[in-house]
């Protein structure tokens, strides 16, 4: 039974995709290779493999649960035949080996095909085991678990482009791992105030630049994103970068802060740009350029006027996820009502898109969707009252180098591509 | 706030004004209603965790730090001493907040959720701390009385059902608090007794140190030897043994002012009037 999603990453090649559940479980799956008969298929996307990550655990001193929700998943990239991937929940990191194996030996001196072991003095003869084909099968198996360095809740985990060290981040807290060891972490941010009473701020997201090793961000529950450099200090509780966006007066409400909380940071494929989602906008950042974005898009800017009632139900606390595509020149998040969102940065043009299967069927073009915010409701438009709030969009991941997207919509995976003319 | 059921009289000159003000309190008290909402919402928010599953400190932070925005803004408005006396007189509501607090306290750590709810709490501790300052340094405090009544009253009703939380925590994981426990309460006492001698030696010019015995904590005792010491007793404070409440830094602050502020200042709490209070606040939660 489908568990709902809780993360989709496509590895660095695009061959790969990973999905993290509630019941912690991840599926990856594989693209098909490309038929050369068939010049109109592209490669589907198949299960590959299926695993138990996490399960839940019980913390005996606070008497409380540990989920075993997956919350993150990032791939490394491929150095050798096998996979890896790091999968987090709240309190752990551990880091899985997918290999496959297509091939057993037969023909072994001590023990006959069916693994028992073979009589010594009925052996007369020695011979040399043989490579035979078999059915694939696809192992995974935890190389290494890193744990106890979290007292909260783990929300971000970013490979470092040195390719030895991550970092994990939780609400007040970043470490900095080695890949190899499971014993120690370094921790590199520590926003928590000596007295609790006065924390007013924790960290939202963290990732780290993809050609600098040095360099990292993280966001805050404020709006502000801090850029921090590794050769400063060692601990980078003093940032290098503080980006923030004075706020708009006019707008101002009691839900202003919840609103600007920052639910995720992306560094552009390029290194020079970052993204940040918050509950109602997207916004491209240069790095060079502190004190505003550079680019800022109205995901559903409807949603201004119903912030009471979205505050009530929760759904303001939504912590939706962006992404780029390969060549930075488009950005995707989602939405409510299943639908998600694309921008081109060129042309400034956006669509809606939902990923819901009565609206949609396999091969078929997705039709742009459109919110009627006031007024008439045209035919095919829909008015914000109906938004079914309960089918959100907050995981989206875009092939690094194919226009192929990868949407969970709460329990279903849906895996959009260009259409081939 | 206008009355309910007055009749307007239908004339021309007082009309457009009355139908002005009318309309413009009208929408002040549907504003100030909608605010009272959005922190009844957010206080119920608070209070609703999973027992079972950690909640998200994100979420709790944010929620939070909206209900200490509206305090911010009622108190500006004048209108937060009216909800701080229906907290603090009979009532259903209020009680069941604060019973409700003792319950989110209990099921958590020293790190948790506890602390954000008492982010509240230090609002009413703060404004306690600066008229406890301004009557240590200066004389004349007349203008502030009426407001410390009521921010003392605040502050204690929404302390005390933090500290007898926080008592109940501590009885429960005595063990886990004494390690970062100990520091909080050095610390507090360090700096009450580094931060009080120079107001004091103002106003009571040097005193000599007769003991000799290590830094200024034995001339404090001896200043203040009426006060009932057990409360700056280390020992009593770290073992957790809670006879009497938590002291956090404020309160031994609000201890020492009644020793030399002027004798109006009865509201302002100090440590032999606490347990009363706390007698009384027992009594209202109980309905007695």
């Amino acid at each position: 039974m489908a568990d709902i999603i809780s993360t989709v990453e496509f590895n660095y090649s695009g061959e790969l995709l990973a999905t993290g559940d509630k019941g912690g479980r991840v599926v990856i799956f594989q693209r098909e290779q490309e038929s050369k008969n068939r010049l109109l298929s592209r490669g589907e996307y198949n299960v590959y493999s299926t695993f138990q990550s996490h399960e839940p655990e019980f913390d005996y001193l606070k008497s409380l649960e540990i989920e075993e929700k997956i919350n993150k998943i990032r791939w490394l990239p491929q150095q050798n035949a096998a996979h890896f991937l790091l999968s987090a929940n709240d309190k752990t990191i551990k880091l899985w080996k997918i290999s496959e194996r297509d091939k057993r030996a037969e023909g072994y001196n001590l023990k006959d095909e069916d693994g028992r072991l073979r009589d010594p003095f009925r052996i007369t003869t020695l011979r040399v085991p043989v490579l035979m084909p078999m059915d694939l099968m696809v192992e995974a198996s935890p190389r290494r678990i890193f744990a106890n360095a979290h007292t909260y809740h783990i929300n971000s985990i970013s490979v470092n482009s040195d390719y030895e060290t991550y970092l994990s981040a939780d609400d007040l807290r970043i470490n900095l791992w080695h890949l190899e060891i499971t014993d120690r972490s370094f921790n590199i941010v520590d926003i928590k105030p000596a007295n609790m009473e006065e924390l007013t701020e924790v960290i939202t997201a963290a990732e780290c630049h993809p050609h600098q090793c040095n360099v990292f961000v993280y966001s805050s529950s404020k709006g502000t994103i801090r850029l921090c450099d590794m050769r400063a200090a060692a601990l980078c509780d003093r940032h290098s970068k503080f980006f923030e966006e004075p706020e708009d007066p006019s707008s101002r409400s009691f839900f202003s802060e919840i609103i600007s909380s920052i639910s995720d940071v992306k560094f552009s494929h390029s290194g020079r740009y970052m993204m940040t989602r918050d509950y109602l906008s997207v916004k491209v950042w240069d790095l060079n350029m502190e004190n505003r974005p550079v680019e800022t898009y109205q995901v559903h800017e409807y949603l201004r006027s119903k912030l009471c009632s979205l505050y009530e139900n929760d759904c303001i606390f939504d912590k939706f996820e962006c992404c780029w595509n390969g060549s930075d020149s488009a950005i995707m998040t989602g939405s409510y009502n299943n639908f998600f969102r694309m921008f081109d940065r060129n042309t400034r043009r956006d669509i809606t898109l939902e990923a819901s299967r009565e609206n949609s069927k396999p091969r078929a073009m997705l039709k742009p969707r459109k919110v009627c915010t006031g007024g008439k409701r045209k035919k095919d438009e829909i008015s914000v009252d109906s938004l079914d709030f309960n089918k959100k969009i907050l995981h989206t991941a875009w092939h690094p180098k194919e226009n192929v997207i990868a949407v969970a919509a709460t329990n279903n995976l849906y895996i959009f591509q260009d259409k081939i003319n | 706030m206008f009355s309910k059921g007055t009749k307007r009289k239908f004339s021309d000159g007082d009309e457009e004004i009355s139908d002005e003000s009318l309309v413009g309190a009208r929408v002040a008290s549907s504003y100030s209603l909608q605010r009272q909402s959005l922190l009844d919402m957010s206080l119920i928010k608070l209070q609703l965790c999973h027992m079972l599953v950690e909640p998200n400190l994100c979420r709790s932070v944010l929620i939070a730090n909206t209900v200490r925005q509206i305090q911010e803004e009622m108190t500006h408005d004048g209108s937060w001493h009216m909800v701080a006396e229906a907290f603090c007189s009979a009532g259903q509501s209020p009680s069941e907040r604060l019973v409700a607090t003792e319950v989110l306290c209990r099921s958590r750590e020293q790190d948790a959720e506890p602390k954000l709810f008492s982010v509240i709490s230090y609002e009413g501790c703060r404004e306690e701390e600066v008229v406890a300052d301004e009557t240590l340094c200066s004389v004349s405090v007349s203008d502030t009385v009426s407001n410390v009544c009521l921010a003392g009253r605040i502050g204690q009703c929404w302390e005390k059902s933090e500290l007898s939380g926080v008592e109940r925590d501590e009885e429960a994981l005595e063990d886990s608090r004494l390690g970062s426990g100990e520091d909080e309460e050095i610390d507090t006492k360090d700096r009450a007794s580094t931060e009080s001698p120079k107001t004091i030696g103002q106003v009571f010019g040097t005193f000599e140190i007769k003991n000799g015995s290590p830094g200024p904590d034995s001339a404090l005792e001896e200043l203040f030897s009426d006060v009932d010491t057990s409360y700056y007793d280390l020992d009593t404070m770290l073992t957790g043994m809670q006879s009497a409440p938590k002291m956090g830094p404020y309160d031994i602050l609000d201890s020492l002012a009644p020793s030399h502020s002027s004798p109006s200042i009865v509201s302002t709490p100090n440590c032999r009037s606490d347990l009363n209070e706390l007698d009384h606040i027992m009594e209202i939660i109980v309905g007695s």
